[in-house]
């Protein structure tokens, strides 16, 4: 990418981290939770940083050390902090509108159902950029998976929310209120 | 306009749904935690040149 200006990797390192936060954002669902991980990837790709091949996508590197981190040190106490706010998006999910269907507020909160290895294939490919082969290298798995992945996690995205092929325009409406909602509670 | 189609403005939706979520936080300035991790770390290097391999490119 950098042909003429040869770049210090930890400097480049640096540009990654608000995708790095983004991404742990999206396996997490738990701000703190987020940070947290992205502070322990940091230091450990900064302590590591030899073992990065100049040239190769440094945003694959990290989300891939990101990744294990989550799942090797974070996840158990992930389920903790889902417990306590489980219980909370429970009762904000049960609340139907007026015409008895789920709003999407609930695009976030149809996003919490899924499980993790759907949400990171979603975020991936759908929102970081990540070809199909990148996000593959980055999971451990292969195209194939990270692909099915994806179309399932569309398919129930597209169920907990109720979308019908005769209203994507109200969908579309639904879930921008509702991500609205759900960065206004994050804030 | 045929069923599929509609399906796969769907998909459309939800990544650009997913995209606008994700950019957010993407771009949200670094918590100061961050800032002050790096300068630890740049610290350490420093002190340490050993330890910053690929930290002090030839230049």
């Amino acid at each position: 990418m950098n042909d003429n200006t040869p770049i210090n990797p930890k400097d480049e390192l640096v540009t990654h981290l608000g995708a790095m936060r983004a991404f742990a954002m999206s396996l997490t669902r738990n701000a703190t939770l987020a940070d947290d991980i992205v502070q322990d990837a940091l230091v450990k790709a900064w302590n590591n940083i030899h073992s990065f091949k100049p040239g190769t996508n440094m945003r694959a590197w990290l989300f891939t050390i990101l990744r294990n981190t989550y799942y090797s040190h974070h996840r158990k106490r992930q389920r903790e902090v889902e417990d306590v706010e489980g219980t909370m998006t429970a009762g904000l999910a049960q609340k139907p509108d007026h015409d008895g269907r789920l709003q999407m507020r609930d695009f976030s909160v149809a996003f919490d159902q899924l499980p993790e290895e759907q949400r990171e294939a979603l975020i991936l490919v759908g929102a970081s950029g990540f070809s199909y082969e990148e996000a593959a290298e980055t999971c451990g798995v292969a195209v194939g998976t990270i692909k099915s992945r994806i179309n399932r996690g569309r398919a129930r995205l597209t169920e907990l929310m109720q979308l019908s092929d005769d209203d994507p325009l109200e969908a579309t409406e639904a879930m921008t209120q509702s991500i609205v909602a759900q960065n206004q509670r994050l804030a | 306009m045929t069923r599929p189609e509609k399906t796969s403005r769907i998909a459309e939706e939800i990544d650009k749904n997913l995209r606008r979520a994700y950019d957010e936080v993407a771009q949200e300035e670094l918590p100061d935690r961050f800032a002050n991790l790096l300068q630890q770390l740049r610290e350490k290097d420093s002190a340490n040149p050993a330890n910053g391999t690929g930290g002090e490119a030839d230049e």
